[in-house]
């Protein structure tokens, strides 16, 4: 399984990210710069967490525009999966592939820390490795990361089962309906604002983001098995 | 033709403004009392050429869509000033 790590002027998780694919699945990874047109030969596309473009106008605003992001619409549309983690996530909603947005932290502070979130389902390709309801010990680093959409959306991504994590316990930014991960309809793209990569490891403080890794792996081994 | 677009961005007003709330905050500790519920937004200025003003109207409205509103949580206004050229 190969993954692609896409860089935009301003990542600065791209690294991590591509640590723990490396160290987590010892799978082959490639930093993809954003000009890049296509994304073929990938099975997985992260879009890290950073300041992409210095957030300049809005989080993600200017990122969306990139040519890699072409290619990672289509990498989406062919059911394949995308992973954007915070600076990610927020790209990810500005282009349209999640629904609603995110906002400034209601505390207007940056909040740079270790937070628990609720596994809610285990029905998608990141999260089959967990249980439901498990609770996991992530850090986040973020000053915009409230998710915001209006009640008809939130209402849809309940029905769906669409909301793979939330927070448990404190709330850190006041996001609707304590919402700290989404995923899209077609279960393969999956936006979230805690930092699974930077949770891979004990000496890291935590290993609970090593699942969503692993998981990934072996649902592309049942999908290659399931194909042959 | 060339106008000046003056472009204002604000947040709806069904979405918190956690920034003006702080702004409210200041102000009051500051003895303006008077003042409630400030909401931040965003103003652009730009120059662009156009056949005429409709036309300038339609690209402006293209890129606030496009790019420069958020329409889940923003709305826009704007205004048109021709300039000499």
């Amino acid at each position: 399984m190969r993954f692609a790590v896409t860089v935009f002027p301003g990542s600065n998780c791209d690294e991590d990210a591509a640590q723990a694919v490396a160290r987590v699945l010892d799978a082959p990874v490639d930093l993809v710069w954003h000009q890049t047109a296509t994304l073929d030969g990938y099975d997985a596309v992260i879009i890290p967490g950073g300041f992409s473009y210095g957030d300049y106008l809005r989080a993600g605003a200017i990122a969306r525009f990139s040519p890699v992001m072409t290619a990672v619409a289509a990498h989406a549309a062919a059911g394949k999966p995308v992973l954007g983690i915070c600076n990610g996530f927020q790209v990810l909603t500005e282009a349209g592939l999640l629904p609603g947005t995110l906002l400034p932290n209601d505390s207007l502070q940056f909040r740079c820390e270790f937070v628990s979130a609720r596994v809610e389902t285990t029905d998608t390709v990141f999260t089959c490795g967990y249980t439901k309801g498990q609770v996991i010990r992530l850090p986040i680093a973020h000053g915009q990361g409230a998710y915001y959409a209006d009640d008809e959306t939130l209402a849809d991504l309940r029905r769906h089962d669409q909301i793979v994590f939330r927070y448990d316990g404190e709330n850190p930014n006041g996001s609707a309906d304590h919402i700290a991960g989404i995923v899209n309809r077609g279960r393969n793209v999956l936006g979230m604002m805690p930092h699974p990569e930077r949770a891979v490891h004990e000496l890291l403080g935590s290993s609970d983001g090593a699942p969503l890794f692993t998981s990934l792996l072996r649902s592309w081994e049942r999908r290659v098995a399931h194909d042959a | 033709m060339t106008f000046l677009a003056r472009i204002q961005i604000t947040l709806k007003p069904s979405v918190l403004d956690p920034q003006g709330g702080a702004v409210t905050k200041a102000l009051g500790a500051l003895g303006f009392d008077e003042v409630s519920d400030v909401r931040v937004g965003r103003y652009l200025e730009m120059r662009l050429s156009a056949q005429d003003e409709a036309a300038a109207e339609r690209r402006v409205t293209q890129m606030c869509d496009a790019l420069l509103a958020n329409l889940i949580i923003e709305r826009y206004e704007f205004s048109l000033a021709e300039e000499a050229s």
